[in-house]
């Protein structure tokens, strides 16, 4: 009954790129003041509301997971870990613009998570190289958050957000750039709020249109099964 | 002329030896975080390169390559110049990157890094006191007063690790010890796990829409920060804001179980790893080794005990056992600096591993003198001057027994606790 109502996002990342901090700004729109290490998982909720301004306007609560950690992580942390990432509705995908490897870094924490059913041991197949199917064909939404931006200076601010550009492209995302202690950046009404409130929407209207559909039985879910096994004997 | 040709063939080993510190850095040290500060990265190598050098240099003593007077050259300047790095450069370094992680000092770093490395100075100078280490004939800043402090620094450090790693190694290693655990303990631990983060989740629905409702009223909410916070929130608090504060130390002791249940099966996980790989060849293999070197182990105690109680000077040198053991556990070493590294640290790690490796050679050239027939040990009593040689051999030999005993102690404490945790329902 609880799993029904719930919408849940992972927010994943390097350590160190200032997940939690992100997360306190998101939930209580105030600066986490004395950030420290994340052991296993920390969670919060943000209280979204869906559609705001029309009169389908409804309240949402959004857990957001923060797990922390780092991808080269012996296999048993990694198996430890993977419990977080059942029935998740939405990705967050956190880097840090002035460690050009969190970016990178970015490509495994995805397959980690979405691989999650193919892989039981915890091993990646893919050895944590990009896969242009596995994005294609992904249902769950993502959002690339580059943090750290003040760190920057002026005059290379340009080349990094080229490149975070890129790398939000390739996730086939959207991607927002701010700095953790500054509440401005997600002041109401900027641009960056604006693509956040979209970002969940988007997750709130998977998750639910997802129920709905399942009320047509068997038609939805028969096609994604033979494009599954179709792919497989293409391979084989 | 000759003295040319072995200059070159010096410094090319030592290129050598810099690439390939070089290489070690990049693919394992740092392989999951950016290099910002290549400082670190040259550091590493060079206290590689040189710690790599002075070991060269005993294998040309003993086999006769190279002329004699400029073998005796590259010694001593070997010395001075790792001396040098071991004792001003790195441990500066270290300061400067613990005072760059600090926010407060940031903009005094060079300031707070000069006083720490002061600091560092007058312990490092303080130490060399109480132990008989050299004759009273020598100046203050000679040669000999630097590689005595060095020396004994060293040998504690080596001598702490292989006892830690004598008793540690076949405690990995044998089958033994491994406690029985079932995927249904595992599933059972995630289960738990799982209903605290629910748990969590719904506290702080309440207090979202708690500070929701709050915020809409227009009432503030005070966190009581400080001391003068918590006298004016018993004043002047609304009951939206108390309640708040309640759920939050609730919170604050779910997340408290949230990890410790996180790293317990963590802790399962990795232990069921070890089970699966026990069942393979090589780890039966090494669980064989384990068995072998429980004994080796035991025996090498024994020895140390009987030495000291006889006062003895061991005539086997602690530098095989020290460097069989260690060289055997170095993977754990390396493992445990993983874990403890982060992406702020990570400079400091790597240059206290680097302290650390500088120290441990030099230290174990002192101690090789003692293996090395008489016809070898000349040039490095020339080199090294009048040190006290046999006092090294003792202090080894009393710091690995008490760093054994107290790793069993430990061990065996640690291995109690774990069964009984599982075990309480």
């Amino acid at each position: 009954m609880a799993s029904l109502d719930r919408v849940k996002v992972l927010v994943l990342g390097d350590s160190g790129v200032g997940k939690s901090s992100l997360v306190h700004l998101l939930c209580q729109n105030q600066v986490l003041g004395n950030p420290s290490w994340t052991v296993g998982c920390s969670v919060d909720v943000r209280v979204h509301d869906y559609k705001e301004g029309t009169p389908v306007e409804k309240t949402y609560y959004i857990e957001l997971w923060d797990v922390g950690g780092s991808v080269g992580s012996a296999s048993s942390v990694k198996s430890t870990r993977a419990v977080f990432y059942n029935s998740i509705n939405g990705i967050i995908l956190v880097h840090d613009l002035t460690n050009k490897k969190s970016s990178q870094n970015l490509y495994r924490w995805s397959s980690e998570a979405l691989n999650k059913d193919l892989v039981p041991t915890g091993v990646l197949v893919t050895n944590g190289e990009y896969d242009q199917e596995q994005f294609a064909e992904n249902q769950i939404p993502l959002l690339v958050i580059g943090t750290k931006l003040d760190q920057i200076h002026e005059t290379k601010r340009h080349e990094v957000l080229t490149r975070t550009a890129f790398l939000a492209e390739d996730f086939n995302a959207e991607e927002i750039n701010l700095d953790c202690t500054n509440p401005r950046y997600l002041a109401a009404g900027s641009s960056n709020a604006v693509k956040l409130s979209r970002f969940f929407d988007k997750v709130i209207e998977k998750r639910y249109s997802l129920r709905d559909s399942n009320q047509i039985p068997g038609f939805p879910d028969r096609k994604r099964f033979w494009g599954g096994t179709l792919k497989g004997l293409h391979y084989d | 002329m000759s003295f040319l040709i072995d200059s070159s063939i010096m410094i090319t080993s030592q290129i050598l030896f810099f690439g390939f510190g070089w290489l070690f850095f990049m693919r394992q040290l740092f392989k999951d975080y950016e290099v910002r500060q290549y400082v670190v990265q040259v550091i590493f190598s060079v206290t590689f390169a040189f710690s790599c050098t002075m070991f060269e240099l005993i294998i040309f003593e003993i086999l006769g390559v190279l002329n004699s007077s400029s073998r005796y050259f590259h010694w001593k300047l070997n010395l001075c110049v790792i001396l040098l790095i071991l004792v001003f450069l790195v441990p500066f370094y270290i300061g400067y990157f613990i005072v760059s992680n600090i926010r407060l000092l940031h903009k005094q770093r060079l300031l707070f890094s000069c006083l720490l490395w002061l600091t560092f100075m007058y312990f490092f100078w303080k130490l060399g006191d109480p132990f008989p280490i050299l004759s009273p004939k020598h100046g203050i800043l000679s040669i000999e007063q630097l590689i005595s402090r060095v020396g004994v620094i060293g040998v504690t450090l080596m001598a702490l690790l292989s006892g830690f790693g004598a008793v540690n190694c076949p405690y990995t290693y044998m089958s033994y010890f491994l406690r029985n655990v079932t995927d249904v303990d595992i599933l059972a631990l995630e289960r738990r796990l799982l209903q605290t983060m629910d748990m969590i989740i719904s506290k702080k629905k309440r207090m979202a829409m708690t500070r929701r409702t709050m915020f809409q009223k227009g009432e503030v909410h005070n966190k009581p920060s400080g001391f003068w916070g918590m006298i004016k929130s018993i004043t002047t608090s609304a009951p939206g804001s108390e309640n708040l504060n309640l759920i939050q130390q609730e919170v604050d002791a779910l997340e408290e179980l949230s990890r410790q249940l996180f790293l317990e099966t963590a802790d399962l996980h990795a232990t069921k790893e070890r089970i699966e790989y026990s069942k393979t060849f090589k780890g039966k293999y090494f669980n064989f080794l384990g068995y072998f070197f429980s004994i080796y182990c035991v025996w090498k105690i024994f020895m140390a005990t009987i030495n000291i109680v006889f006062d003895r000077v061991g005539k086997t040198d602690p530098v095989t056992r020290g460097i069989e053991i260690t060289v055997n556990y170095l993977g754990i070493q390396f493992d445990f600096f993983y874990a403890i590294s982060s992406s702020k640290s990570s400079n400091v790690i790597v240059l206290l591993l680097a302290q650390i490796m500088g120290m441990y050679f030099v230290s174990s050239v002192l101690l090789i003198r003692m293996s090395m027939p008489l016809e070898y040990r000349t040039i490095i009593t020339e080199v090294l001057g009048e040190l006290q040689f046999n006092f090294y051999h003792r202090w080894f030999d009393v710091i690995f027994l008490v760093s054994a005993l107290s790793s069993i102690l430990f061990l065996y404490l640690a291995h109690k606790q774990a069964p009984e945790k599982h075990m309480t329902p």
